[in-house]
């Protein structure tokens, strides 16, 4: 049955926020867990996460930023259009326990990846302090959502909105010069913000620290292997076996190469879909 | 007539022209050719061919009437037993099975009587020529049978409920019904309008199917089995095995079951018109030697790879991949490479494949299921390839006995189903296929999804309750 969306809002350039119908995933999800979802009958099938539910609405939230052939070609769909296949709630649930200081880091969509996160962290009773990151202040999402949890920490790359810096930047003031410490962190934002928040993270002290991994996925459901990883030395799927794993086991340059296996195909797919779609700079 | 002691041939595609095209290898007999072969049966009075059969044909009967040239009778006679002929008739192992116990073999110098191909024809024929008639549906029982998987033993299971009266829903983890009917056997050995064709009869017959839906996370286990008044489970082995040598990870690196779901259910062979893509490589490297190892080499053969290998640790005669697709594939001008077991992937700085070093075997004494063991000689050689296919075999799919614990599995993995019944450690849940016996063939699966689907009456209907 075709999923309609509800409502969808531009957040930033390339930056949208939907709500997609899908009854059963609203119901069910839990932190942490993701979605598969393919647009049409032509379609692939891509991984994406899940920023919120709403059980009485029947429905679920997702902030997309288009990178590829697929995100744009959904971020160019309208209120009232249909996506063919959504599938999940897929992965393991984040571990949420009362641990006391946590430390939240999110760059750019990963953001709305840690906001069932913080939000679940939160209802436990943990003190959250949260780091969000990105290129400049309108790629900031959700920072009042945020703000109701705990302190928040704005790093942007071009300094247009808190501090001039990146992520870990961040994590060096809270920890060395305010003196705070965290009992457990979660980093959820691009792979390579992620790789440099676990070394960050490690170096500062912080025991343990959570990252959301998001390789190329096939099925989402342990029946390909497309999104293996290597954790602490053992080949673990991304689909079933995470998609959190601990940030500092995992092999980051083995992911970061992963990811580009299909690069040159992807521009080809994209260059044929930009042919069709005409003008994107709305987007 | 002087019986002819070979089996009526079956047209194929040229192989140097079908090596570049996904359409069907086989083309099927025509009516003449069905019925010259049909009269190569002696009809005899013992039938083993029946006993050979995991769902029990009534082969003989159906011969009988394709001699008569009633090709409908002959398909009803087929359907009163196997929901899905058409599959069966193209991918069953006929040659262990009912064509194996077939007493025209037993003459010397005499093939068996090609009956996979006379099945194939009469499911061929009776689709031909439009809607399939259905079978008679009884009364409404009032009561639910949930089944997860649409695969072989899922739709076999779910049609046989349905005709008994049952009101059967199918929950599909894909977005497509038919499982490795679907993801795993390549379109020019199975044509995917077969299957969907199959898949709309079973629909026909009153199969709710429901895609999108993976059992324990879409839907919790605690509310299937309280909405439903049974279960049936067949959701396969379809988790993908790997060596696990080092370089498995490198780029270039597949399971074969990634490999042949972007091909066959997303379709990348018609990449960019379908969105998925899939590497092709220009010497592919498939290892294993199983119908599997055969489909992805031959499919990777099509999607463009230039050379095309296979590596396996024993010979041609361990192999397990049925004989005619290994003539198919040597047909095709894939190279084998035998008695070599990779040790490890060998990857360029960039971190994508370059070969595999592979210890040199030779064979040692036989092991428990009689294929004598290889065993290293200490000598290593590499093979180049810039793409590698592991189809070292499948494991049992996880995600649905993750969310079960209660349920009952075997020490490798597999869910503990009585083999007669299916019936499982937990009240009025069954599963039958490949989760139960580990990869087996879709005709075992079927086998077991009618054994569940007559168990499952029996239960429902009061009759016998294994949990008493």
């Amino acid at each position: 049955m075709p999923h309609k969306i509800l409502k969808k809002q531009k957040l930033a350039h390339l930056v949208h926020d939907f709500v997609v119908e899908a009854p059963r995933i609203a119901k069910h999800a839990k932190p942490g867990h993701f979605i598969v979802i393919r647009l049409h009958e032509k379609g692939e099938r891509i991984p994406l996460t899940i920023a919120d539910t709403y059980p009485e609405e029947g429905a679920f939230r997702m902030i997309v930023r288009a990178v590829g052939k697929t995100t744009y070609e959904l971020c160019t769909m309208k209120e009232g259009d249909e996506i063919l296949d959504v599938v999940g709630p897929l992965g393991r649930p984040s571990e949420i326990d009362r641990y006391g200081k946590v430390l939240l880091i999110g760059g750019g969509v990963g953001i709305a990846t840690l906001h069932p996160i913080a939000k679940a962290l939160k209802e436990a009773g943990n003190k959250i302090t949260a780091i969000l990151g990105g290129r400049s202040a309108e790629y900031v999402i959700m920072q009042e959502e945020f703000k109701k949890f705990g302190d928040i920490v704005i790093t942007t790359d071009d300094g247009s909105l808190g501090m001039k810096g990146v992520v870990t930047d961040a994590m060096e003031y809270l920890v060395k010069e305010k003196g705070m410490d965290f009992d457990i962190a979660w980093a959820v934002g691009p792979t390579i913000m992620m790789k440099f928040a676990a070394l960050k993270g490690k170096e500062l002290g912080i025991p343990k620290m959570w990252v959301s991994l998001n390789p190329i996925m096939v099925d989402g459901t342990g029946m390909c292997g497309a999104c293996r990883v290597t954790v602490g030395g053992e080949i673990k799927f991304a689909c079933v076996d995470g998609p959190e794993f601990d940030g500092y086991q995992v092999e980051w340059d083995e992911l970061i190469r992963r990811l580009k296996q299909y690069k040159e195909k992807e521009e080809e797919a994209f260059e044929k879909f930009l042919e069709k779609a005409g003008d994107v700079s709305w987007l | 007539m002087k019986r002819q002691p070979h089996k009526t041939p079956i047209s194929e595609q040229d192989p140097k022209v079908r090596i570049h095209n996904f359409d069907e290898v086989a083309l099927g007999y025509t009516p003449e050719e069905a019925i010259q072969e049909a009269q190569r049966c002696i009809t005899c009075p013992t039938k083993p061919c029946v006993s050979g059969c995991p769902v029990h044909i009534d082969i003989p009967t159906f011969i009988k009437y394709i001699k008569e040239g009633d090709f409908q009778g002959a398909i009803d006679t087929i359907k009163l037993y196997n929901n899905l002929p058409a599959v069966c008739g193209r991918v069953c192992p006929q040659e262990n099975q009912c064509e194996a116990q077939c007493v025209v073999a037993k003459i010397p110098g005499f093939e068996p009587v090609a009956i996979g191909r006379l099945e194939r024809f009469v499911a061929d024929w009776e689709a031909e020529r439009g809607e399939m008639k259905l079978p008679e549906i009884k009364e409404k029982k009032g009561k639910r049978v949930a089944v997860v998987g649409a695969g072989p033993s899922g739709l076999t299971a779910a049609a046989d409920l349905a005709k008994l009266g049952y009101d059967v829903t199918i929950f599909e983890a894909f977005h497509k019904a038919g499982g490795v009917l679907i993801y795993g056997i390549p379109e020019f050995r199975l044509p995917k309008r077969i299957v969907e064709r199959e898949v709309e009869y079973i629909k026909r017959l009153g199969v709710k199917i429901e895609t999108n839906v993976v059992v324990g996370k879409t839907i919790p286990i605690d509310e299937i089995l309280e909405e439903f008044d049974a279960i049936f489970i067949g959701v396969g082995a379809g988790a993908p095995k790997f060596i696990g040598i080092p370089g498995t990870n490198l780029n270039g690196v597949y399971s074969a079951s990634e490999f042949l779901t972007r091909v066959n259910l997303m379709k990348a062979y018609k990449f960019p018109e379908y969105d998925t893509p899939v590497m092709i490589g220009k010497k592919v490297a498939v290892v294993g030697a199983g119908n599997t190892a055969m489909d992805a080499a031959r499919t990777a053969l099509r999607v463009g790879a230039e050379k095309v290998m296979i590596a396996y640790r024993r010979t041609e005669k361990e192999m397990p991949a049925r004989l005619e697709e290994y003539h198919h594939a040597v047909e095709e001008g894939i190279e084998f490479h035998w008695l070599r077991q990779p040790v490890e992937y060998v990857g360029d700085e960039e971190g994508h494949v370059i070969g595999i070093k592979c210890a040199v075997m030779e064979l040692g004494e036989p092991d428990a299921d009689g294929r004598r063991r290889p065993k290293p000689t200490g000598e290593y050689d590499f093979i180049e390839a810039d793409m590698v296919i592991e189809a070292i075999g499948q494991q049992a799919q996880r995600i649905l006995l993750d969310e079960f614990p209660q349920l009952k599995r075997n020490k490798r993995g597999y869910i503990e189903a009585d083999p007669e019944t299916g019936a499982t450690s937990v009240k009025g849940v069954f599963a039958g296929g490949d989760i139960v016996t580990g990869a087996a063939t879709v005709i075992e699966a079927m086998g077991a999804g009618k054994k569940a689907a007559k168990a499952i009456d029996r239960y429902l209907s009061g009759e016998w309750n294994p949990w008493e």
